[in-house]
């Protein structure tokens, strides 16, 4: 069992979901809620990761990340630090990979709110904070959970962008999901085993958890 | 002025030419079929809705006046809106409901006053059921309630009663009737349903294609409509052309020819001898003559006829009388059941009616036209023209 290697995928899925819960939630809400030009082109572009193989994905990541490329050396001006073969630029990857896993969710969950209860709480004398914070998100917190673990378990689980942003460099880039890859051709079959249930057992206590939530509050509102 | 003034108007993307004026305690209610741009000016006056001009003042202080670029945002309009929807907050309790409206009291006070309003619709008890654990008449009145714990300077009912089924629909006309006579503010309702608009308002407003048409009290919209239009909008069936062919002036009457038979009606003749004019009579004052009884002239305006039609609606028969001088144009009036039945009414046999002078209602000739005039342009211009 690789635990360097299941801490430093758990590091990254929570760097991953914790960045991307603000964009996930202010960018889902707009979605929703505001009617703007090119908004299908927007949608269509967030929705690319999902049927972009990731090894292309991971193509292009890898091309922009480069000391050659703009937003490498950016980051290296900024950071001091490469993107490619970091921690970081895995995160950076990460990011963009998950968006549509951080996005649709919240999207359909504020679209699932009544757009009269909007108008209620502005009637009520809210104004547009206290509304999202007292109306709109504890009715989309299922939509936000649901997000969050989607996005936690895609990262645990990401190969081929990981494997083409970050190569497998132990406790820098080797995640798990590298690691079982690595074992399997090792001929390690115990540890690919022990790792791949580690993983299995994760994704299924994540679904048992978005399910739950949402059953939960599908009860309460009747 | 106090109270509540609203003038909305824009050519598109929805037409609006509205004018309507709600007084302190008074309840205004708007009456159109669907699509007439009711809730729209609902929603305007709650800054819901943004029109291209308009303006709307309530006791003195501008809430919208596009020419003074003055638009306050709906949170500040101090507005009571129940929806059709109800739109309550499904999370929150009846208390949590109302409380959540109360931003502008002090929170130690929130919880008390929310009882006292659920107490004031009948819902103490029920105060911490979640909206989805009450049913359609009780979700009504927690809706009210939160409407009425923002302390709105104007309460807005839109549609309040078309989710719930008629027993309850009953049941809460009364209350909502009782409650208004606690609240001093401007109140609009706005409904399709114009026996509930005549039940409750003090006056009616008759809006068609965004545009308000008539305002007054429902005896005198749906007595005296103000143009065929209004007539067909408050359904009134009755409605004739005919032609102003005299006056009596000894006995105050003008005198109508309806297709050859001579018509009374009260007063001075409404427009020029010879012109042609569109009157109703509404269903009120069409009287059945007793059969056994055949009148020889001494009632006012006899119209005999045969029965074609005759619909039992419970204690009541809707008739629908061919008159023998125009046997297209077809009277419709009711009567009780047991009136019907002792006159040996039934669909065939001949009848005669008096048209009540003081029923008839001419209307100007020139008044607005309604869409049966209006798909015939051609004849009206060329009339116009000659």
């Amino acid at each position: 069992m690789d635990w360097q290697a299941l801490r430093l995928s758990i590091e990254l899925a929570l760097a991953t979901c914790l960045l991307l819960l603000p964009i996930g939630l202010l960018s889902g809400r707009a979605l929703a809620v505001r009617a703007f030009a090119l908004k299908g082109v927007v949608e269509a572009a967030l929705a690319l990761p999902l049927v972009l193989p990731p090894t292309v994905l991971g193509y292009y990541l890898l091309a922009s990340f480069g000391a050659a490329a703009p937003l490498g050396r950016l980051w290296q001006e900024l950071v001091g630090r490469p993107l490619v073969f970091t921690f970081d630029g895995l995160v950076l990857a990460s990011l963009i990979a998950n968006l549509p896993f951080a996005i649709q969710p919240v999207q359909r969950a504020f679209e699932a709110i009544d757009p009269d209860l909007r108008a209620a709480a502005a009637c009520s004398g809210m104004g547009p904070l206290a509304a999202f914070l007292r109306i709109e998100l504890p009715l989309a917190w299922p939509g936000v959970l649901t997000a969050m673990v989607l996005t936690f378990a895609h990262t645990l689980g990401e190969f081929g962008v990981v494997l083409m942003v970050g190569g497998a460099i132990p406790g820098e880039t080797r995640t798990i999901a590298i690691a079982i890859y690595d074992r399997v051709q090792a001929f390690d079959d115990v540890g690919a085993a022990r790792m791949s249930l580690v993983l299995l057992l994760f994704s299924l206590a994540a679904i048992a958890v978005t399910f739950l939530a949402s059953r939960r509050v599908g009860r309460r509102l009747g | 002025m106090g109270g509540l003034e609203v003038e909305l108007r824009q050519d598109a993307p929805i037409p609006l030419a509205a004018r309507l004026a709600c007084a302190p305690g008074e309840l205004l209610a708007l009456v159109g079929p669907s699509g007439s741009g009711k809730t729209t000016i609902l929603r305007a006056i709650a800054g819901l809705y943004r029109p291209r001009r308009g303006r709307v003042a309530v006791d003195g202080a501008l809430w919208l006046d596009t020419e003074a670029a003055i638009d306050l945002p709906t949170r500040r309009r101090r507005v009571g809106l129940v929806f059709q929807s109800y739109a309550l907050f499904p999370h929150l309790s009846a208390l949590e409901n109302l409380t959540a409206a109360m931003g502008h009291r002090p929170r130690a006070e929130r919880a008390a006053r929310a009882r006292e309003l659920l107490r004031l619709v009948h819902l103490d008890g029920l105060e911490d059921r979640r909206p989805a654990q009450l049913s359609g008449g009780q979700q009504q009145r927690v809706a009210v309630a939160r409407a009425l714990a923002r302390e709105p300077a104007v309460l807005l009912l839109d549609e309040p009663f078309s989710a719930v089924d008629r027993a309850t629909r009953q049941r809460l006309y009364l209350e909502i009737a009782e409650l208004r006579r606690l609240l001093a503010m401007p109140v609009v309702l706005v409904t399709h349903d114009l026996e509930e608009a005549m039940l409750l308002a003090d006056r009616l407003t008759v809006l068609h294609h965004g545009q308000t048409l008539q305002t007054g009290t429902p005896q005198e919209v749906t007595t005296r409509p103000a143009s065929p239009q209004v007539a067909r909008l408050v359904d009134i069936g009755n409605l004739f052309e005919g032609r102003i062919a005299g006056h009596d002036q000894n006995r105050g009457l003008a005198l109508l020819d309806w297709r050859g038979l001579s018509l009374e009606v009260r007063g001075p003749p409404p427009a020029p001898i010879g012109t042609r004019v569109p009157w109703v009579i509404p269903d009120g004052f069409v009287i059945l003559h007793r059969r056994d009884r055949p009148s020889r002239g001494e009632q006012e305006n006899p119209v005999p006829g045969r029965i074609e039609q005759m619909l039992v609606l419970g204690q009541s028969a809707r008739l629908t009388l061919r008159p023998d001088h125009a046997p297209e144009l077809p009277l419709r009036f009711s009567v009780p059941l047991h009136v019907a039945r002792r006159n040996g009414i039934e669909p065939g046999v001949a009848a005669t009616v008096s048209l009540l002078a003081e029923g008839i209602h001419v209307m100007a000739p020139d008044g607005p036209v309604g869409a049966a005039a209006s798909s015939l342009p051609a004849p009206a211009a060329s009339t116009a023209a000659a």
